[in-house]
């Protein structure tokens, strides 16, 4: 019989997991919150750097999930991890040989930097809202125009101490300069304006696509962090910022701000920690035992992560280590059940 | 209105205001030299500037000021450039430094 | 309102009666009448008990944002008025003054994070005064306790902030100072970027309240910008500012509870007629700025001269027009036992004064 293995989070790193699992005759479960697969990624419009569509690679990733016949739990919330099996919130266990915690990350609720008034000021709107809006095939101001002059602001909820968000989201970064491409082909004439403390242009294919939305596309790039934005009474947007470059204090009025949301810890995540005895990291993370050797390990064995759960990645980075993670788990089940 | 003197007046904002700066003279320049936007501001060009290490020079704010519509002493202070290329070797987005000042000067030269 | 959800998180607890009243030095300069009308308010219209103290002094506090009193000295001075509410039997501290309740608070913090500040205080205080201190139960700005007992007022409300020739609401400009929450976002009702206190009073009363661009920007007093004639061209540019950004909106009136931002709101207006020729209001005639307290006097039906309003640079008269305030013009610039105080000059903000009391004088 094959060793089972749980799964919490059906995301793509869950998948992911699950189908690598599956392909070494390990039995994977998914335990998934939501009634279907897909997690964060699901309603995505295009990724970065190369302009994919995220049903392109999120679907077929689910579609395979269903047709290798993997066992899926939807609507269910795990209130208790162990070596050896899952609780659910609904008190049923799942017993298991080793334990993948996929749960990836919140968020960042751009309400709680009220200086942007999101949810206030019907023109200020996330870079999440952007992408459902992208998708529906329809971007446009509140009243249903089209924009002439947009903002983007990176760093909303990332290095950002004061809503306790110490680190950076990483993807942010390029996801404004995708989104600034995006509008630039939607609205060729409207000015499309990207406030940043750093450019951080990590990925293959990040700093070139930076370089073509600055020359190609006519993106303007102005290092410095808005400070407030507040509606004028056209229900346009007044932002303040510094023009770093220039040592001058900077304002202008667009027609729509875009928050470029960060990356947050899950707020369960310390509960569920501690149900198994694990430690957090500082941002409230899941800490892997290091970030070389053991990057998908927890400090029990039997329990490992894969994804966004350990800190902010992409999505590329998240199917990466899903591998690593469902190979991890092999070497373990083959150790522990002595099949060398 | 009476001419009364309260020894002060009302402090004009030193804000770059971009709903009132006249930007078609940077938006001009950047088409003829899209490269120029490519600019990350690393300050190679200042920091090697042979102008910049004896006067208040600063190539890399100037270009950035025109490109915000900011024109004003721009023409004038781009005279102590000394136009021996340096900055143009360390750019390391290869962006023609050298034919910005030009092509600046030239359209800024009526302001 | 239900979208500005943002004041909840920041509540904070404020009693409910037995006040310690610490006044605010310029407000009893420019708007002694105000002070008057929140006493009157609370022990006469809602039988609050609250002391007024003739023993407490300044709070220093614009001596010391100057540079001219050290910290010792204001923490020293701090620790007195604590003290006294003490010896009157009071434990919940309200102050008049956004500087002073920015001072409070300031002192409390540092003394909480640096116990050997209040040890040291304690020292001092003894030596000088004989006194021990003892820190209050609770502290809050007087604007805090109009806040709270809002919809005590609005029970006894002799109209509402409604222009009577329309039956729409007026359109209020709130303005809160730096001090109030901009220091300690928590201390403050609404937090520091939507600040509840003010627009809480007026949705009470039936105004509405207009959020414009430059809403959180400071009035530009600053101390030692004001304080310094060659810097006050700052101070007033921020003002002007303001008002600028405000003035698309239209506004019926401006309430601020900072001392220092109501002066220099109403008082610039005419300082930007001068200089640039430049009036805001209706027909150029300004926007009139209250306090909270003629706010709040006005809608219980307190008369607008018994609140002092006639001291403003910019006149109310359209204002009390609009809200239907039944008020003598004769008996504007008459004090107390009905002697005549004397005019301002007429100027571009307040030619209404003019017309409406010297053609009747003569």
């Amino acid at each position: 019989m094959a060793h089972r293995v749980v799964i919490v989070g059906g995301g793509a790193a869950g998948m992911q997991t699950a189908l690598e699992l599956k392909s070494r005759g390990i039995e994977p479960v998914i335990v998934e919150r939501n009634i279907e697969l897909g997690g964060k990624a699901k309603g995505w419009h295009k990724l970065f750097p190369s302009f994919v569509s995220a049903a392109d690679v999120m679907q077929p990733l689910a579609l395979k999930v269903k047709s290798e016949r993997i066992r899926c739990f939807y609507g269910q919330e795990v209130s208790e991890i162990a070596p050896d099996g899952v609780m659910l919130r609904s008190k049923e266990r799942i017993p298991a040989d080793a334990v993948v915690v996929a749960t990836g990350f919140t968020l960042f609720d751009a309400h709680r930097k009220q200086e942007y008034g999101y949810g206030l000021y019907d023109n200020v709107i996330t870079s999440v809202d952007l992408e459902r809006m992208m998708n529906s095939g329809c971007v446009s101001l509140a009243d249903g125009t089209e924009p002439k002059r947009i903002a983007i602001l990176h760093c909303v909820g990332s290095r950002d101490e004061k809503v306790g968000q110490k680190h950076c989201s990483k993807v942010c970064c390029i996801t404004g300069v995708k989104q600034a491409i995006e509008l630039k082909q939607l609205f060729p004439t409207a000015d499309v304006f990207n406030f940043y403390m750093d450019m951080r242009m990590f990925g293959p294919g990040y700093e070139e696509l930076y370089r073509e939305a600055q020359e190609r596309y006519n993106v303007h790039f102005v290092r410095g962090r808005i400070s407030e934005a507040a509606e004028t009474i056209n229900k346009r947007i007044q932002i303040k910022a510094e023009d770093t470059l220039t040592g001058r204090p900077l304002r202008m009025t667009v027609d729509m701000l875009v928050l470029l949301v960060g990356m947050s810890a899950n707020y369960e995540n310390p509960a569920l920690a501690a149900t198994a005895g694990l430690d957090l990291a500082p941002n409230g993370y899941f800490k892997a035992v290091d970030t070389f050797l053991g990057a998908v390990r927890s400090q029990r064995e039997g329990i490992f992560f894969a994804g966004a759960v350990t800190a902010p990645k992409s999505l590329a980075d998240t199917l990466a280590e899903a591998s690593l993670t469902a190979s991890a788990v092999d070497d373990y089940l083959k150790r522990k059940f002595n099949l060398r | 209105m009476r001419n009364l003197n309260f020894g002060y007046g009302i402090s004009r904002p030193r804000a770059v205001d971009l709903d009132t700066n006249d930007l078609r003279k940077g938006l001009d320049i950047i088409a003829e030299m899209p490269e120029l936007q490519a600019c990350i501001g690393c300050g190679s060009c200042t920091a090697s500037c042979t102008a910049g290490n004896i006067t208040d020079f600063n190539f890399r704010k100037l270009h950035t000021a025109v490109r915000r519509g900011e024109y004003k002493g721009v023409y004038e202070a781009l005279g102590k450039c000394m136009l021996c290329g340096k900055c143009r070797l360390v750019c390391p987005r290869g962006i023609n430094t050298r034919a910005v000042v030009m092509l600046i000067k030239r359209k800024l030269g009526d302001f | 309102m239900s979208r500005r959800a943002s004041w909840q998180e920041y509540q904070k607890d404020i009693a409910a009666d037995k006040y310690y009243y610490a006044r605010s030095c310029i407000r009893q300069n420019f708007f002694p009448g105000s002070e008057k009308a929140f006493l009157d308010i609370l022990s006469n219209d809602l039988g609050i008990d609250i002391y007024d103290d003739p023993l407490h002094t300044s709070c220093t506090g614009i001596g010391y944002h100057s540079d001219v009193v050290p910290l010792e000295t204001i923490m020293t001075v701090v620790a007195r008025q604590f003290s006294l509410m003490a010896e009157a039997g009071y434990e919940n501290f309200i102050s008049s003054c956004i500087t002073s309740f920015g001072i409070y608070n300031e002192v409390l913090a540092t003394w909480e994070e640096f116990p050997e500040t209040e040890e040291r205080t304690r020292k001092y205080l003894k030596e000088a005064t004989g006194r021990e201190l003892v820190k209050p139960r609770s502290i809050a700005h007087t604007s805090d306790i109009m806040f709270h007992h809002r919809h005590a007022i609005a029970r006894k409300a002799k109209r509402r902030l409604v222009n009577v020739m329309t039956g729409e609401p007026l359109k209020v400009v709130e303005h809160i100072g730096c001090h109030y929450a901009k220091i300690f976002p928590k201390s403050g009702i609404g937090g520091s970027e939507f600040p509840y206190v003010l627009a809480g009073m007026i949705e009470a009363w039936g105004g509405d309240v207009v959020d414009y661009p430059e809403r959180r920007h400071c009035c530009g007093f600053g101390f030692r910008n004001y304080l310094v004639q060659a810097n006050r061209g700052s101070s007033i540019a921020n003002s002007h500012k303001k008002l600028e950004s405000m003035a698309p909106y239209r506004p019926d009136f401006i309430v601020a509870n900072c001392p220092g931002c109501t002066m220099f709101l109403d008082k610039w207006q005419y300082a930007i007629a001068e200089m640039d020729g430049t009036t805001y209001g209706a027909n150029g005639k300004g926007i009139p700025v209250l306090t909270y307290e003629e706010m709040a006097g006005l809608v219980l039906g307190y008369d607008p001269w018994e609140l002092g309003m006639q001291f403003h640079q910019v006149d109310v008269e359209p204002l009390l027009d609009k809200l239907g305030v039944q008020y003598d013009p004769q008996a504007k610039y008459l004090g107390a036992g009905g002697k005549y105080i004397g005019k301002p000059a007429p100027v571009a903000v307040n030619c209404e004064s003019e017309r409406r009391l010297y053609e009747i004088r003569r």
